[in-house]
């Protein structure tokens, strides 16, 4: 369990958003301490992405604050969000499908190691140096993620699960303090998923970063998460430890149904 | 990490073999050509499209990093290329009789440059808000503004200083003056200064700007934020901020590649730079393969010269044209001419 004397790297306090009249994330709250897994569980539908896409603002919120690090991001866009660190993967897979896996991570390495368009252009040292550094933390990254045998692939042609691998490998290049996976495990067999837990854990011990995970599939996030937050309904219907979770009676009733 | 590889093979590897290309294509051509023009093989009227062609290219270079890699339409290219041509003109005619022709010439290229960046920046800032369609309205606009402002421009000089008016009227130089632009007549006297060499150059200055730039973090930005502007911001790029830049490095070229056509006539009317100039660049860029600057190269020439060896044909002569481009794009879109040229190429990856 993480301690709670200190503050946490991210605070969600009553969060909600309507879309017009629907009302699709209602009084959330939240905290993830640093170096902790923690997952966002509940039925199709409950608004388990919507409240990613508020942490990283694609959407405003309507009510309610979102504090990272201590600070209020109210006002803050997405690029904002990325560059405070914190960074996603999506649902339905986002890769630059057109460039290769090596340049996927590499952009991701783009606020962190800059040059000009002038550097770029008139090929000034300092652009070697820069990609260079770009290039050696990239296929450092892909062999983290065993994806090194992919690097010169064109990412649109990789197969499914290494694909989902790539997301996570440009979300890190971003030098997140908080890496949000979105439903990590779709689409993978038991034993890819077994692979993908233990490198979500070395993730965490090796980058020292939190992480929250949406996931379906109950042995990962029971495996690994320290703490889970069930939503339903876009309100959230509990927390606590996978054990506490696993044995509450509204948490079953929201899952099977009376 | 990767072993070491010679410079051969740096040049060849998948990453840079296009732009050895291009460069090897563009140098080759610059010699055959120069060749031929010693040995006097080449024709008056092949001879005057020489400049010209260098002039597409350049403009052509610049579109295809907005439209092609940008994944922006920019229907205003001849509208930078004007407000290029015109700056130009006047530049050189200012100091005609101060700077001898090749630096004024450079001069003048990087002052239109230059001047159609800053342009290009200020369109870009409400028009780079725009998506799709929108944008190609805007830029299209654009085109007609830029054309009709020109159109009714007076520039000229005398021992006071330069004189800029839009009214005809209060348009007046003393004694000994010199007028650059004369409204809807254009420019009349233009010293023409361009030549074939100076369009090479210029033609190989784009590639290496594009080139150089493509392979580079703002490169892979602009391309990530065309393949998914979602996950390009949410990996911290600033989408605006990429595409901005693409607009304006091709703006910029345009407006080099303008000052270099207005120095190759000593008489230009700007109508010459409406929107059918715009189309014909895209025309190059899309039949040329978006994003394919080889390509891009190869389908201005051909495109650009193809009308006038129609000549022989008079009036029929766009009818032919018009045939032959569909017919490029139906052979360059068929898919078992693509299957047939990947699996050549991949048969010639196993054997090395």
């Amino acid at each position: 369990m993480s301690d709670t004397s200190k503050t946490p790297i991210l605070e969600v306090k009553e969060l909600g958003i309507d879309f017009g009249g629907l009302t699709a994330v209602n009084d959330l709250n939240l905290q993830i301490y640093d170096r902790e897994i923690v997952g966002l569980i509940g039925p199709n539908g409950a608004g388990k992405t919507t409240v990613f896409n508020l942490l990283t603002k694609v959407y405003k919120p309507t009510r309610g604050q979102i504090l990272f690090e201590g600070r209020d991001t109210a006002g803050q866009t997405v690029v904002g969000m990325n560059r405070a660190g914190i960074a996603r993967t999506f649902q339905n897979i986002r890769l630059f499908d057109k460039l290769t896996v090596l340049d996927n991570v590499r952009t991701g390495y783009h606020n962190s190691v800059r040059y000009s368009p002038f550097t770029a252009v008139l090929r000034l040292p300092s652009y070697y140096a820069r990609e260079r550094e770009i290039e050696g933390k990239s296929r450092e990254l892909l062999k983290i993620m065993e994806l090194d045998q992919y690097t010169d692939v064109t990412a649109g042609n990789l197969p499914y699960g290494a694909q989902r691998r790539l997301e996570i490998a440009r979300a890190l290049a971003t030098g997140p303090k908080l890496l949000l996976l979105d439903e990590p495990a779709a689409g993978m067999n038991p034993q890819e998923t077994e692979n993908l837990m233990q490198m979500i854990r070395f993730i965490r011990d090796h980058f020292g970063i939190a992480i929250l995970l949406i996931e379906h599939d109950m042995q990962l996030v029971m495996g690994i998460c320290e703490r889970i937050t069930v939503l339903n309904y876009g309100m959230m219907l509990a927390e606590g430890t996978p054990e506490e979770i696993r044995s509450n009676p509204a948490v079953i009733k929201a899952y099977l149904g009376e | 990490m990767t072993k070491k590889k010679n410079l051969f093979q740096i040049l060849v590897d998948d990453r840079h073999r296009a732009r050895t290309i291009s460069y090897t294509m563009v140098i080759a051509a610059y010699i055959i050509v120069e060749a031929m023009l010693r040995s006097g093989n080449l024709s008056n009227l092949f001879i005057n499209l020489l400049v010209p062609v260098t002039c597409y290219m350049v403009a052509a270079i610049g579109l295809n990093l907005n439209v092609g890699v940008s994944g922006e339409l920019n229907l205003g290219q001849a509208g930078f290329m004007a407000i290029g041509a015109f700056s130009g003109i006047c530049l050189s005619g200012f100091f005609a009789d101060t700077i001898p022709a090749v630096p004024r010439l450079m001069l003048a290229i990087l002052f239109g440059a230059l001047l159609t960046a800053l342009m290009g920046f200020l369109i870009g800032i409400p028009v780079l808000k725009l998506q799709g369609d929108y944008l190609a309205i805007v830029t299209l606009a654009f085109g007609e503004i830029v054309k009709n402002l020109i159109m009714n421009l007076y520039v000229g000089f005398d021992r006071t200083g330069l004189k800029v008016s839009f009214v005809q009227q209060t348009f007046t130089l003393e004694e000994g003056g010199r007028i650059l632009l004369n409204g809807p007549m254009g420019s009349t006297s233009t010293q023409k200064i361009s030549t074939f060499t100076a369009g090479m150059i210029l033609v190989i200055i784009a590639l290496a700007i594009v080139y150089n730039l493509l392979y580079s973090r703002h490169g892979r930005a602009i391309m990530a934020a065309r393949d998914n502007r979602i996950a390009a911001e949410s990996v911290g790029i600033s989408v605006s901020r990429t595409k901005m830049l693409a607009f304006v490095v091709s703006a910029s070229l345009a407006g080099a590649a303008g000052v270099l056509y207005g120095l190759n006539y000593s008489t230009l009317i700007v109508s010459k730079f409406d929107f059918n100039t715009s189309i014909l660049i895209l025309v190059y860029v899309v039949l040329g393969g978006l994003g394919n600057i080889n390509g891009t190269l190869i389908a201005t020439v051909i495109l650009f010269l193809l009308p006038e060896m129609l000549r022989s044909l008079q009036a029929y002569r766009m009818l032919i044209y018009a045939v032959i481009l569909i017919l490029i794009m139906l052979i360059t879109n068929n898919q078992s001419l693509r299957a047939g040229l990947q699996s050549l190429r991949n048969r010639g990856k196993k054997d090395e």
